[in-house]
């Protein structure tokens, strides 16, 4: 046994020695979740692609989550604890960790921090985020086309940058297969109550929608639309079980590529610290299943996703005109990133006040 | 459907659950006993319930599971706050945060499961009656067991013999312990139909309202179950309309956002607590009715000097 040990070993050394001087052998991978790992939403897809990482890793990696940690500064003592607990890269999955990463991440320079959808970085603290406007702008298109009466009815929780974006560009999307198309919001206030969402629901139904979009996390509003005979989009995780008949496409984050992307960059010894934002091109943002729907508008959606992943069609290039008539981004020019993430304004077309 | 018929039925849906909740703990609160955990038995019922059903696909199964479940968390309450004589309100507060984690727990199997449907009430004809039809007689069955169990909890407190006996042991507990009722026997009892009561609103909303399982689905509504039993001034009329105001104002509300009236969403969010809180305080504004009707011994324990 002794002997197979130093075996092992002198073959690490060895293969440290050719590859990057500090390349590990073991990586432990840490995970903070701000809501229970099977949330069948947001964090359930964090962890998801955790398991994704241990099955492709195998022995060479081994990863501990801890959920239902509070934002704010109870996350602070949780990030901490991972990374006594010897992480060697710690992935922080909810915007309110922002700031308890860095001050955790100073304190322990040597282990490499990931926080997901902030905007602070720091030597040893990457960023990273989707593009899921990218699918919004197709649920919009599909929306316009099933769409009996022209009206689809958006539930959604917070009025930040992120969920005005997914409004802004699922309006773009639906106006480019019928420019009257109406869109009728309600703000939840939350992102998770499966009552209020259902209530939400249905008043947007009894108010002429047939088709339902969220952009808060419970199937509740799937299983309303199935129960009205009406059609729906999922959100964060596949929801077609709560919807056989009503669910159209879920919009899917898929954090497996990334994070077995950079838990590789940690056993190689790569690691670098990195802004990283990106949609369907790179599959973090998928839009499937596509289903219930006619073939034209499976394919018409799938031609969509095709030229969004070549670059071919960009959701916010103008002119694209505001609410109020002005212009929000010029003719020939395309929103550029910072732009996107302080996006607080509607395009036109949508009749809603947003709140401030 | 009409619009206006869509916008009722929603509303009563929205009422049921804190109508079984409230009228539960109106019940522990003329007995005197105040139990904040009514929040923990609703999730506690809501998975049992929602397992119940699951597993047997009769939603009657889960009803009865979330009943129990109920009664079993408050049996705990009642065992430390009544026999041990802990303080009530830390007890209270205890088992809600006990209850949704033990619900956490015994869900953590359910989460992401599609529920069974529960079938409305269907009479020939008369669920086919226009605008009516569908609120007066196609509503889902625990309706109309709430409605009934609102007008069962008024006949009991106010026509029977032993509702006398539970309010007189809930307004002055030293006076009907030496008139010889069992203050505990009658509290404990009072305290495991909140539960009872609490665990079936739990089970209307992992059955009915939203059929699905998922951690903290309550979503607070215990503790407003809680703030309409106070505004209702313990009365099981006024509960139903405080439920009703509530439901109403909660789904107006979210139709006022979809016609796009341009009131902020955050104020219009709040209505229904202040809407409900001044419309209750206004019909409570009789003193004389108000002090009549609050169990003067309410949150005060009981220790018998042998």
């Amino acid at each position: 046994m002794r002997k197979y040990l130093v075996a092992i070993g002198a073959i690490a050394i060895a293969a440290g020695a050719v590859s990057a001087a500090n390349a590990a052998d073991k990586v432990k991978a840490c995970f903070v979740y701000t809501g229970p790992h099977n949330d069948g939403g947001w964090s359930q897809q964090h962890d998801e692609a955790r398991l994704a990482v241990e099955k492709h890793f195998g022995d060479k990696v081994e990863t501990a989550y801890v959920e239902n940690v509070p934002e704010g500064p109870d996350a602070e003592r949780a990030i901490e604890r991972l990374a006594r607990s010897g992480c060697n890269i710690i992935f922080t999955t909810s915007f309110g960790f922002m700031d308890p990463t860095l001050k955790v991440a100073a304190k322990f320079p040597k282990v490499k921090f990931e926080h997901d959808a902030g905007y602070k970085m720091a030597e040893n603290v990457s960023i990273y985020n989707m593009r899921w406007y990218e699918g919004r702008y197709v649920q919009g298109q599909i929306a316009a086309k099933m769409s009996k009466t022209g009206v689809a009815g958006y539930i959604v929780s917070f009025p930040i940058p992120e969920v005005v974006m997914g409004i802004d560009a699922f309006m773009l999307g639906a106006q480019s297969v019928n420019p009257d198309f109406k869109v009728k919001i309600v703000w939840a206030n939350t992102w998770f109550d499966p009552g209020k969402e259902a209530d939400a629901a249905k008043a947007l139904i009894d108010q002429g929608a047939d088709i339902i979009v969220q952009h808060t996390d419970s199937p509740a509003a799937m299983q309303i639309a199935e129960e009205r005979g009406l059609h729906a989009f999922g959100q964060s995780a596949d929801m077609s079980k709560f919807g056989p008949k009503a669910h159209l496409a879920s919009l899917i984050d898929n954090w497996t590529p990334y994070y077995i992307e950079r838990v590789q960059a940690v056993l190689d010894g790569t690691w670098k610290s990195t802004d990283t934002w990106e949609g369907m091109k790179a599959d973090f943002v998928l839009l499937q299943p596509l289903q219930n729907m006619p073939d034209d508008v499976k394919a018409m959606a799938e031609d969509t996703i095709k030229k969004i992943e070549s670059g071919e069609l960009q959701v916010f290039k103008g002119p694209i005109t505001k609410q109020d008539g002005t212009i929000g981004i010029p003719a020939g020019t395309v929103a550029d990133d910072k732009t996107l993430l302080g996006l607080n304004w509607y395009v036109k077309g949508i009749d809603d006040k947003l709140p401030q | 459907m009409t619009m206006l018929e869509g916008i009722l039925l929603t509303i009563v849906t929205a009422a049921t659950p804190l109508l079984f909740a409230a009228l539960g703990e109106l019940v522990a609160e003329r007995a005197g006993v105040l139990n904040l955990g009514v929040e923990g038995m609703m999730a506690v019922g809501a998975v049992c319930g929602f397992a119940a059903c699951n597993m047997t696909g009769m939603p009657l199964m889960g009803a009865l599971a979330g009943i129990a479940a109920g009664m079993l968390a408050a049996g705990l309450f009642g065992v430390v706050a009544l026999f041990f004589v802990a303080n009530q309100n830390a007890t209270g507060v205890a088992l809600t945060l006990f209850g949704l984690g033990l619900s956490a727990l015994i869900g953590d199997a359910f989460v992401g499961i599609p529920g069974v449907a529960v079938p409305r009430v269907n009479i020939p004809y008369l669920s086919d009656l226009p605008v009516v039809g569908r609120l007066v007689f196609g509503e889902d069955p625990f309706v109309y067991v709430a409605i009934a169990l609102a007008i069962g909890v008024w006949w009991f407190l106010f026509k029977t013999r032993a509702g006398l006996i539970l309010r007189s042991v809930g307004d002055n507990h030293n006076s009907a312990h030496a008139l010889g009722f069992s203050v505990f026997r009658t509290r404990f009892l009072a305290v495991l139909f909140g539960g009872a009561c609490a665990g079936l609103g739990g089970a209307y909303l992992s059955l009915v309202y939203t059929p699905q399982w998922t951690q903290a689905m309550t979503a607070g509504r215990g503790w407003i179950a809680l703030a309409l039993v106070v505004f209702a001034s313990w009365l099981p009329g006024r509960l139903v309309i405080g439920a009703l105001l509530f439901g109403a104002v909660s789904i107006l509300q979210l139709h006022a956002q979809a016609i796009g009236v341009g009131i902020p969403s955050q104020f219009l969010s709040m209505l229904p607590y202040i809407v409900t809180i001044v419309a209750l305080v206004l019909i409570s504004r009789n003193r004389a009715l108000l002090s009549v009707n609050t169990p003067a011994c309410l949150g005060r324990p009981f220790v018998p000097d042998v």
